[in-house]
């Protein structure tokens, strides 16, 4: 394959500046790979058609240069399908454009798409995707995990040079490592939530997948900064993430918390092992930390996620949108049950409140492990990407799945899921946790790291 | 059997901000085209959140400060989740835990200006009546907190020229998302006219703030009266039904419903004893509750008055009948038909509702600084209460007209503004406001300045008749000698033969009251 869709954000925004080919290119080479190869993967839910790019004019002065990229399905999209892969939403076509889809067509994106994801997000593998699941590019008899599993899976098969996920816990990350892609998740309250259908809204955070970190440096300058749309945006200014990637990183203090070894693989803590040994040959300092155990982290964020989805969901009631709530899954459904029951009168003590307290010290444990170290590595999911039918049947298949991710969700974090080598042929991925609004130091090390390495450069298409 | 009344009220008000409480769109909702101002914020859409308005948050503060309440410095919306098809989120953004104004009070039935700030201290917390001596009464405010309204359901056999399929109902969004502000009293009326004054004393205060029409009519204010009664009864029994085996269950000497008594001597040991002509008798004060009733669909003060006044008939009734008292699950929503005057069962045994209330993740907690209220307070214009208080310590008005000038508010104004200008002029001040509250003035038209002068010059003319009204009196007393005669030898009533005199003479522009003592004054 020598397509343009096989590039990089970076190599096609320096090969159409050099003249070399148009953003356009770039965008039939994606469509022609969706037709030949997403009929196997399956990441797109639905995509434009080459007709339609003649009726678009091309803005090649723009920032992003017409340059294709995918977005999941639960970013609305003006009069273009967003279902969130429910059939609730089977046939909606939203009245408005979520703020960082309008930011994205702002800067010159060509949206080429939407992308499959478990439905309203509820889960870690895409297998429960009302609309049937996505395949993982590497093997197409394994999940390419979740939520954002369409995302992470049309970036690592090239069928878009980058794509925007949504994460509530892992839902960027996850699968961005069992794809082997780069995926970043911004601190809770950087990209702006107005216009993504909402899961956990005190926890849901909008992020890149992209190839390199680079690539996922220069969509996050374009996605972030405060919105007057989202009250939980925050008003603090955004920097040009790609300026100071080059930064030294000698020094930094690098932790490595002995809890989030515990019940991995073995392939996978290998090369999470090696990875941080190589951040101490780039000359980061590495020091053994402990952290509260993710296990509580599990529960903290089984109650309040269940919660609010019992609440957000509510207003698909059967009235609008055409169709019943009957057409909920039964994922949605045991949420709604779980959520309103642990909102009950009698129970919100126990429960929602009794989360919320832990949740704090689960924010305070990270603040004091960062009063010691710059940033936290260890490894985004205890496991490689598992085989297709694993979650059916397990409905806390995603918690166990992102056990690694949660901790930081809840408390808000900055996190980025770099590859960092493969175990049994399939990729394994780094987890580089920073504190709230630490995004420029996430990337520079996450930068360095993929620098040094030739990870990033495996294709599952070879 | 002594039936008391026990009233509690719930009022909502929606704010005339320029926008919605969570999004751009218009606030003003009243005869606009349907769903013509909505966003995907007040309808609901998946995606869209809310963003709080800041002028409405600060005008519920003002008015929990105008309310005497406490602010919360922290404080936080919630969710309430339930189902309806005017909610198009399936949950308001309401506040539950930590509204931002609690434990307020308002003085009504008279004004608190004879209370020292000692016995208001006193009566914080604490409903207390004292009428008679024009103190009033102090209603508590459990809490004043902010909510956004929700949309309209319109029945398609009520919509004028309706054309569209029948037999359903429609959904109008153009109030959703509205501010409302929710005023919660405790139940602390004992009568419908202690309603009605609070309703009408908050009204005043809302309007006077500016934040709100509180327009009855237009649905701009909405009232949701519960009531119930308290039954008090005496019970009598003689020495001799008390034996040492005690008061059977199902005594005929006990009301029904009593059958947990144990022990006569046990029970009656706790109560008065009392001596009645010689024999000895032990009475019992038997208090029972009857359910709670939520009044709802109300749209005047009148029919306020006239729903409670049916509803305490009608529970003093239904309790002498059943004797059903008051208990968790049996509290029932009624509705106001006014056509009919009589309330009607919407829901009974209403299930306790489980809102499941939570923080809303989707707008930040916020956090109010001592200098943010007391700026706020300092926004707060003079008051009815206030003002009243004011024109009669400083201009010496009766207490009558200075309640009626305030309960206009531009009247107010028009007062204050002429009363400046007869000081000026040397004008009573208390003439001014007979006046304005006697006569029908075209204010409009007149502005205060020129009123006054009217006035002084009105005044100077009345001298001039003086002068005339004593040339006819002594006309009328030079021409009716006998008459005169007979008052001087004691016949008063023939003083009022030579003002009927006056008045002829005068042919009627005398004053009779001006012109008998101008006469006494001839005939001393």
């Amino acid at each position: 394959m020598t397509g343009l869709n096989n590039l990089t954000l970076k190599e096609a925004l320096e090969g159409i500046t050099n003249g070399e080919f148009s953003g356009r290119d770039v965008v039939v080479d994606c469509l022609a790979a969706i037709s030949q190869r997403d009929s196997k993967v399956r990441a797109y839910l639905s995509s434009v058609s080459l007709d339609e790019i003649n009726s678009i004019e091309p803005r090649s002065d723009s920032v992003l240069k017409d340059l294709p990229l995918a977005l999941k399905d639960n970013i609305l999209t003006k009069d273009f399908k967003t279902t969130a892969s429910s059939s609730v939403l089977k046939d909606y076509k939203p009245q408005y454009n979520a703020t960082i889809a309008e930011k994205l067509i702002r800067a010159g994106a060509f949206l080429l798409g939407k992308t499959n994801m478990d439905a309203w997000a509820h889960g870690s593998s895409t297998e429960t995707s009302d609309f049937g699941p996505t395949l993982n590019p590497w093997d197409l008899t394994r999940l390419p995990g979740g939520s954002s599993g369409g995302s992470a899976a049309a970036v690592a098969a090239d069928l878009c040079l980058a794509a925007v996920g949504t994460e509530t816990a892992g839902s960027i990350r996850q699968p961005a490592g069992w794809c082997g892609v780069v995926g970043f998740k911004p601190s809770y309250g950087r990209v702006s939530r107005y216009g993504i259908v909402a899961m956990a809204s005190s926890t849901d955070s909008p992020g890149p997948i992209t190839k390199t970190v680079w690539d996922a440096a220069f969509l996050l300058s374009i996605l972030a900064g405060h919105d007057v749309y989202d009250a939980t945006s925050l008003p603090d200014e955004v920097p040009d993430y790609t300026a100071r990637l080059n930064d030294s990183v000698g020094g930094l203090k690098i932790g490595v918390p002995k809890e989030y070894f515990e019940g991995v693989e073995n392939g996978v803590s290998q090369k999470v092992m090696e990875a941080v040994k190589q951040l101490e040959t780039l000359g980061c300092l590495v020091k053994e930390i402990s952290l509260l155990d993710p296990k509580y982290s599990i529960a903290v964020y089984t109650i309040i996620q269940r919660s609010e989805v019992s609440s957000n969901l509510a207003r698909y009631d059967g009235i609008r949108y055409g169709e019943g709530r009957e057409a909920f899954g039964p994922e949605a459904k045991r949420r709604i049950m779980l959520g309103t029951y642990a909102l009950s009168a009698g129970y919100y003590d126990a429960y929602y409140k009794t989360a919320e307290k832990v949740r704090t010290l689960i924010i305070n444990d990270f603040n004091r492990a960062f009063s010691e170290v710059d940033l936290i590595a260890g490894p985004v999911s205890p496991t490689i990407a598992l085989p297709v039918g694993v979650s059916r049947g397990q409905s806390m298949f995603g918690e166990m799945a992102d056990v690694l991710v949660e901790p930081s969700s809840i408390a808000g974090l900055a996190g980025i899921s770099v590859p960092c080598g493969f175990s049994e042929g399939m990729p394994v991925g780094l987890d580089l946790i920073g504190p709230k609004l630490s995004e420029e130091l996430v990337l520079r090390v996450a930068y360095h790291y993929e620098q040094s390495t030739e990870w990033h450069k495996e294709r599952p298409n070879g | 059997m002594q039936f008391e009344p026990i009233i509690g009220l719930e009022v909502h008000v929606e704010l005339k901000t320029k926008s919605k409480m969570f999004c751009g769109c218009p606030a003003d909702h009243f005869g606009r085209e349907p769903n013509s101002n909505t966003c995907p914020v007040c309808l609901g859409l998946p995606g869209a959140l809310p963003v709080p308005n800041k002028k409405a948050v600060e005008w519920c503060i003002m008015l929990g400060l105008a309310l005497n309440c406490r602010v919360n410095e922290d404080s936080y919306f919630e969710r309430k989740n339930y189902f309806y098809p005017d909610l198009p989120k399936g949950y308001q953004i309401s506040q539950y835990a930590k509204p931002f104004c609690v434990n307020g009070s308002i003085v009504i039935l008279g004004t608190s200006r004879a209370r020292t700030p000692e016995s208001k201290g006193a009566d914080a917390g604490v409903a207390q009546h004292d009428e008679g001596q024009g103190r009033g009464k102090t209603i508590r405010i459990n809490r004043v907190h902010m909510e956004e309204d929700t949309g309209k359901l319109l029945h398609s056999d009520q919509i004028p020229n309706y054309q569209g399929p029948k037999d359903v109902s429609l959904v109008d969004f153009n109030r959703s998302g509205v501010p409302l502000v929710e005023i919660v009293t405790e139940p602390d009326f004992k009568s419908t006219e202690e309603v009605v004054d609070y309703l009408k004393k908050l009204q005043l205060i809302v309007r006077y703030l500016g934040i709100s029409d509180a327009d009855m009519e237009k649905g701009s204010m909405r009232l949701e009266p519960t009531i119930n009664l308290k039954v008090t009864e005496s019970v009598s029994l003689s020495r001799s039904e008390i034996t040492s085996e005690g008061v059977m269950p199902g005594d005929p000497a006990l009301p029904a419903g009593r059958s947990s008594i144990d022990s006569g001597q046990g029970v009656l040991s706790a109560q008065a004893r009392m001596t009645d002509e010689g024999q000895n008798y032990w009475k019992r004060k038997e208090v029972s509750y009857t359910p709670l009733v939520e009044i709802k669909n109300i749209n005047s003060f009148k029919f306020v008055k006239q729903a409670l006044e049916y509803e305490i008939k009608r529970q003093s009734e239904e309790f002498l009948k059943t004797r059903e008292q008051k208990k968790a699950g049996n509290k029932a929503t009624m509705g106001y038909n006014e056509a009919k005057k009589m309330t009607v069962l919407q829901r009974s045994k209403e299930e306790a509702h489980d809102y499941r209330y939570f923080p809303e993740p989707d707008v930040p907690p916020m956090h109010f600084t001592k200098s943010q209220i007391s700026n706020l307070k300092s926004q707060i214009p003079e008051l009815p209460e206030a003002k009243v208080v004011r024109y009669i310590r400083d201009w010496s008005i009766k207490e009558t007209e200075a309640v009626i000038i305030v309960e206009n508010k531009n009247l107010a104004a028009y007062f204050e503004t002429a009363a400046a200008e007869a000081l000026q002029k040397d004008y009573p001040v208390s003439k001014l406001s007979g006046v304005l509250v006697n006569k029908r003035l075209d204010f409009a038209n007149l502005n205060p300045k020129d009123l006054v002068q009217k006035l002084v010059q009105e005044k100077e003319q009345e001298t001039l008749k003086h002068e005339e009204l004593a040339e006819v009196c002594r006309e009328a007393v030079e021409q009716n000698e006998r008459a005169v005669s007979e008052y001087q030898n004691g016949k008063k009533e023939s003083l009022q033969f030579l003002v009927g005199q006056v008045m002829k003479i005068s042919r009627g522009r005398a004053e009779p009251q001006l012109a008998a003592s101008v006469l006494k004054d001839l005939l001393k």
